[in-house]
């Protein structure tokens, strides 16, 4: 906490203090925890880190809330596993994948949830709130447990079955929405505004998105302190796109890492694409749309950081893919088989990304690549049961040998 | 009797802390000038030097995206609910 010093306007620069704000009065623009980096760069070191909890908090000293107080599921420090099957199969040979579904409620969104709860908690909000697409509801519901908080959470009608009852588990008020994500998140900013809750997506968004930098922090050490040449990432909002390019940039700030040479590559799902689809018509303003896809967590139509996950590109000379929505369970398919790692829809869109920016030649065989795996595939469980199948037999060695093993 | 317009928090300063405003207007483009001359430097913080709505200003119409609609062109009348909403973060 000591070092996160105001809130500064992204747009026009304009400060504020640390309070529980996400819009800058002035410009609209999105507001971002600004650091004493001179103070930070004074006091953190590797040797700190490697001294620190097995968990997101080991980076505290780049987080802004006051880490020995956090709402902490033991979130983060999730493996980095080379995934050479994988990689043989892709034409790479320094394949890593980030398994981030092994969080606490089995999602990236743990970190920003555990950031965004404990800044609830020190502003001594009662009660803990979201819109979601899944994941967050989760996540959110579970801290809430944790912190003893009230949780209000909203998500679209139409989510899968795993997300609803996994986020209502913990005991929340959960309410589906007769809507989309955006319908949601309109309902939810509205809300906002008329209660004192803290919204983690909404009005503590800006500590919220901080946690996502974790993601980048771990990579760099896990791959012995440098950064990767390729981030493979699924997009929605694009949040979590720009902050594990924040977080590797930190860590070259800081001299904890040498100089990032890392391309940013975005993946989304065709039926819903608007960040890739205004990357590929070379423009920098996402045109917003109607979600149609099965990649239910990455269906945001209208993306609040789209634009800077463009510049996020630019900036890191990666790209954009648009992954045909038949190709995500094959994306899963692909990881699940080889790698023993099931992912849920967000995943299944990075693996088969990742697979087209290979065919494209946009990755070499030899350079260090890492897909982010942000969720569970037993979340989505709708999206592959069709593909799946077991046989059921009586208990005899005979039915065994005639339906199984000469079927 | 005009057409109501939600304001969201960070607006409320400029509108005397009202959270709904009353205007008569045909059009989007028509209820911020209307919303200006009321509330001197609404305008600036909803569209930018291009005359484009600011890229962080989400403005719906009975629930609908303005972007799926004629953008500041989009008709109004009296019985509509516009709302300004600022850009949420993902979930």
């Amino acid at each position: 906490m000591a070092f996160a010093s105001a809130l500064k306007c992204r747009e026009c620069g304009r400060e504020y203090p640390t309070d529980p704000l996400n819009v800058c009065e002035f410009c609209f623009g999105p507001l971002e925890v600004a650091y004493d980096y001179e103070a930070i760069s004074r006091a953190i070191s590797r040797e700190r880190i490697q001294n620190g909890p097995l968990t997101m908090w080991r980076y505290q000293d780049l987080l802004p809330v006051d880490g020995d107080h956090a709402v902490d599921l033991q979130t983060g420090f999730t493996p980095l596993m080379k995934a050479p099957n994988l990689g043989r199969l892709l034409g790479l040979d320094h394949l890593y994948i980030k398994n981030d579904a092994v969080n606490p409620t089995n999602s990236f969104k743990d970190r920003v949830v555990s950031v965004a709860s404990t800044k609830a908690l020190e502003y001594e909000f009662k009660t803990l709130a979201c819109a979601s697409t899944g994941n967050l509801a989760g996540s959110v519901a579970a801290h809430a447990a944790r912190a003893g908080m009230n949780a209000y959470i909203f998500i679209p009608a139409d989510l899968e079955r795993g997300k609803v009852v996994g986020a209502a588990i913990y005991g929340p008020t959960l309410v589906a929405i007769n809507g989309s994500y955006d319908d949601v998140n309109r309902l939810c900013s509205e809300l906002a505004d008329t209660y004192p809750w803290a919204f983690v997506n909404i009005n503590m968004r800006p500590y919220y998105a901080e946690g996502s930098k974790t993601l980048g922090y771990e990579v760099a050490e896990q791959l012995g302190w440098q950064a990767p040449a390729h981030c493979i990432v699924p997009s929605a909002s694009g949040s979590m796109f720009t902050k594990i390019w924040k977080g590797l940039k930190e860590f070259e700030d800081l001299e904890l890492i040498p100089k990032v040479h890392t391309h940013m590559h975005m993946t989304q799902a065709a039926g819903c694409a608007p960040i890739a689809e205004a990357y590929e018509a070379g423009v920098t303003r996402v045109r917003p749309v109607k979600p149609n896809s099965i990649a239910k967590s990455l269906a945001i139509g209208n993306p609040a950081d789209g634009y800077y996950s463009l510049k996020t590109i630019q900036e890191s000379d990666g790209d954009a893919t648009i992954v045909p929505e038949d190709e995500v369970v094959a994306g899963i398919q692909m990881l699940a088989e080889n790698e023993g790692i099931f992912t849920e829809t967000a995943g299944g869109v990075v693996i088969s990304g990742l697979k087209r920016l290979v065919e494209r030649g946009a990755i070499k065989r030899d350079e260090v690549t890492v897909a982010y795996i942000t969720g569970n595939g037993l979340k989505t469980l709708e999206a592959v049961e069709d593909t799946v199948r077991s046989v059921t037999i009586d208990p005899t060695t005979s039915s065994f040998e005639e339906q199984v093993l000469n079927a | 009797m005009g057409v109501t317009v939600r304001i969201p928090a960070p607006l409320r300063r400029v509108t005397n802390d009202q959270d709904r405003v009353e205007v008569d207007a045909e059009n989007l483009a028509d209820m911020v000038d209307a919303m200006e001359e009321q509330f001197p430097g609404i305008k600036e913080r909803l569209i930018d030097e291009t005359g484009s709505l600011r890229h962080f200003v989400n403005i719906y119409v009975n629930g609908e995206d303005v972007q799926f609609l004629q953008g500041l062109e989009t008709a109004i009348k009296a019985s509509d609910e516009v709302s300004i909403v600022p850009a949420v973060a993902g979930g």
